[in-house]
């Protein structure tokens, strides 16, 4: 399915806020959204949350025969799966461009750093060798899929234990996780990407785009790191040009938020090895019920909410006077339309009936004394009008109504209608 | 691979030349008579022939038309016999396809494609021997091609291949010194305003030493601007010459 297209006003006003240097949701230029890892049941399965943005990573491990040219080393497989489920605009099985990109990004960020140690997967040399296969499975896309990947598929490899081998002359036994612990894969370091999205030909730079974001934006930049400031790998993508400086400043705040990200990462880790040795339940089902309603504990929200409702006053303070007392006519004043006595009467109704209102709609109760006796001077004008000639030149004023008048106003509108439209019948015979 | 000394004491590569040099550039525009804009562009070993066909009416989807400017379409290929082992997938797999979008978003950074709305303009690429630095020479290619056609464009889009080894930024990366575990950096960039329009890196650099590695793309990147630019003049003058113009 084609993604709908966004409309002109809403990139507009995307624009022109993050122009001022505001965001969707609130966050700040270099800000991450809340990044969340969970941990499955199985050892290598684990589930990321960046904002609203989520993906699951899966590491398998199997004994295959190694490539010729690399006898002594074992074999890493990446597959991202952009799913309908994330986004309707994903096809099943169309390999899309973002799909090419993304996978492609991947690979390079994870496997040309060699973070894993590939020589420890090796069983016989030239014979036997384990292909460890990360899957990674989009099932939320709020944008920047690339960062959600990347932590995902490195969290899920440090948390992956293989099982043991045995080697005994030329048999090969494989334990099972009853006989033996399974083991840890060796893992160097952890590269993570950091996506910088580019608006208005470079000049603004926002970190972690979200979707919307993501739309109206005129390319990507996408820098890997770990946290030993050594980056694994840099791809700017869009049709942007950027220059030096800009590139220098991005790998610098990437440092910055890599850090940040590699302790959430290893804290993450920490706890899940800590709930599974003290027997507690640990996986997905579990992490999933404080979503709930039910539940009592709720994320926070990021924006600032204590002085709204002074902000409030003061913008309606600064806004425009209220608006004028003049209400227009609800007959319309088009050929075949013509307004007859009963009309006023109606409004009389209207007076006693704004009696009974409460205390805070006195005052506007008032105003729409004010406004009613002005009606019965414009009715008479246009009921004269409309007796002597009916034209469509005349104007219709446009003003703010208050609810109640509305509704008595469309009721004796179109009482009058109808009889306006009699009388013009009547006319027009004559 | 471990056994290769990427960089001698004295400052000498593998193929004899100093961290700097690029390889020897040779090329010719104007090399098919059936197509709008054609170049072969020889970098060291690496030979490569780009073709361009536009601007013309948009072929296949109608619905990818853009209703403000062309699309630029890039295909890039390797012929089977241009690497070592044959190559069994000449395009379609992952790193063609990775490949053709880098193309693609070089040159809608360079072309100035608001001067044809709902127009489609093709680049082909093919890579007829693989030494190293491939998408640097591509570009190059496909530059002096897109010049060929007379599309407009913002300035010259020069590539290289850049290497770190023993805290020496390798200008032009042949096929061994990339396959040896450097950390290479592809940049393209216009070299008049300094704007870099892809930069591409793998492999592990520090972060200290990507600002030295970035000055050492931008100066060879020129140093290849250069090359192109007579390039293109010599052929202005052999075609001039022979129309009778002065």
């Amino acid at each position: 399915m084609k993604e709908t297209p966004l409309s002109n006003c809403e990139r507009d006003f995307l624009l022109r806020a993050i122009e001022e240097k505001k965001r969707l949701d609130g966050r700040q230029t270099y800000d991450y959204r809340k990044l969340k890892i969970t941990f499955g049941t199985d050892y290598g399965c684990c589930f990321v949350d960046l904002g609203q943005t989520r993906v699951m990573a899966q590491v398998s491990c199997e004994l295959v025969a190694p490539k010729e040219n690399r006898p002594t080393e074992g074999i890493l497989f990446f597959n991202i799966e952009l799913s309908p489920m994330a986004s309707p605009s994903f096809e099943q099985g169309r390999q899309s461009e973002l799909s090419v990109k993304l996978n492609r990004q991947l690979e390079r960020c994870l496997r040309n750093s060699k973070c894993i140690d590939t020589e420890s997967l090796c069983v016989v040399s030239g014979e036997k060798v384990w292909q460890v296969r990360v899957d990674v499975h989009t099932l939320n896309n709020d944008g920047n899929l690339m960062d959600a990947a990347s932590v995902a598929a490195i969290t899920a490899l440090c948390h992956f234990r293989r099982p043991d081998v045995a080697i005994q002359g030329e048999e090969v036994t494989v334990f099972s996780p009853e006989e033996r612990d399974p083991i840890p894969l060796s893992v160097y370091h952890m590269p993570i990407s950091v996506s910088f999205a580019f608006f208005q030909q470079g000049t603004f730079l926002l970190v972690d785009p979200c979707e919307r974001e993501e739309r109206v934006m005129d390319g990507l930049l996408m820098i890997a790191m770990n946290k030993h400031r050594e980056i694994c790998s840099i791809q700017s993508s869009g049709g942007i040009m950027l220059l030096k400086d800009q590139v220098m400043r991005c790998s610098k705040i990437a440092s910055v938020k890599v850090s940040e990200i590699t302790e959430l990462i290893s804290q993450a880790l920490l706890n899940d090895k800590a709930a599974r040795k003290a027997g507690g339940k640990c996986g997905f089902a579990e992490s999933m019920p404080q979503d709930r309603i039910t539940a009592l504990k709720m994320d926070q929200t990021d924006v600032e909410m204590t002085n709204v409702s002074q902000t409030g006053s003061g913008v309606i303070l600064q806004g425009d006077e209220a608006p004028p007392p003049t209400v227009p006519s609800p007959v319309v004043p088009v050929p075949g339309v013509g307004q007859v006595g009963q009309g006023l009467q109606s409004w009389g109704l209207e007076e006693e009936e704004e009696d009974d209102d409460d205390e805070e709609e006195e005052s506007s109760g008032d105003d729409q004394v004010e406004e009613v006796t002005q009606i019965k001077l414009s009715e008479k004008d246009k009921k004269e009008a409309a007796v002597v000639e009916i034209s469509d030149s005349e104007e219709e004023e446009v003003v703010i109504l208050y609810p109640e008048t509305t509704e008595k106003s469309k009721n004796s509108g179109s009482r009058s209608d109808q009889k306006g439209a009699a009388a013009s019948k009547k006319r027009q015979k004559k | 691979m471990a056994g290769i000394e990427l960089l001698s004491d004295q400052g000498y590569r593998l193929d004899g030349r100093k961290a700097t040099e690029l390889r020897k550039v040779q090329a010719r525009l104007g090399v098919f008579a059936q197509a709008d804009g054609s170049a072969y562009l020889e970098q060291g070993n690496t030979k490569v022939l780009a073709v361009v066909y536009g601007p013309h009416e948009m072929r296949g989807s109608r619905s990818r038309t853009l209703h403000d400017r062309a699309v630029i379409n890039c295909q890039y290929s390797m012929a089977t016999f241009s690497t070592a082992e044959r190559k069994r997938r000449p395009h379609g797999d992952r790193k063609s396809t990775e490949m053709s979008l880098h193309l693609k978003q070089t040159f809608e950074a360079a072309v100035m494609t608001q001067l044809f709305p709902r127009s489609q303009i093709d680049i082909y690429v093919k890579i007829l021997q693989s030494d190293g630095g491939n998408y640097s020479v591509c570009v190059n290619a496909a530059t002096l091609a897109v010049i060929d056609a007379g599309i407009p464009m913002r300035d010259y889009v020069c590539a290289c291949t850049v290497g770190f080894v023993d805290e020496t930024p390798l200008a032009d990366l042949c096929y061994a010194e990339e396959s040896g575990g450097v950390s290479s950096l592809a940049l393209a960039l216009l070299p008049r305003g300094g704007q870099i329009a892809l930069v591409q890196m793998d492999a592990r650099l520090h972060q200290d030493h990507l600002e030295a590695l970035i000055e050492a793309a931008t100066t060879a990147c020129k140093g290849v601007s250069k090359v192109l630019d007579e390039v293109v003049r010599q052929h202005l003058q052999e075609a001039s010459v022979l129309t009778g113009e002065d």
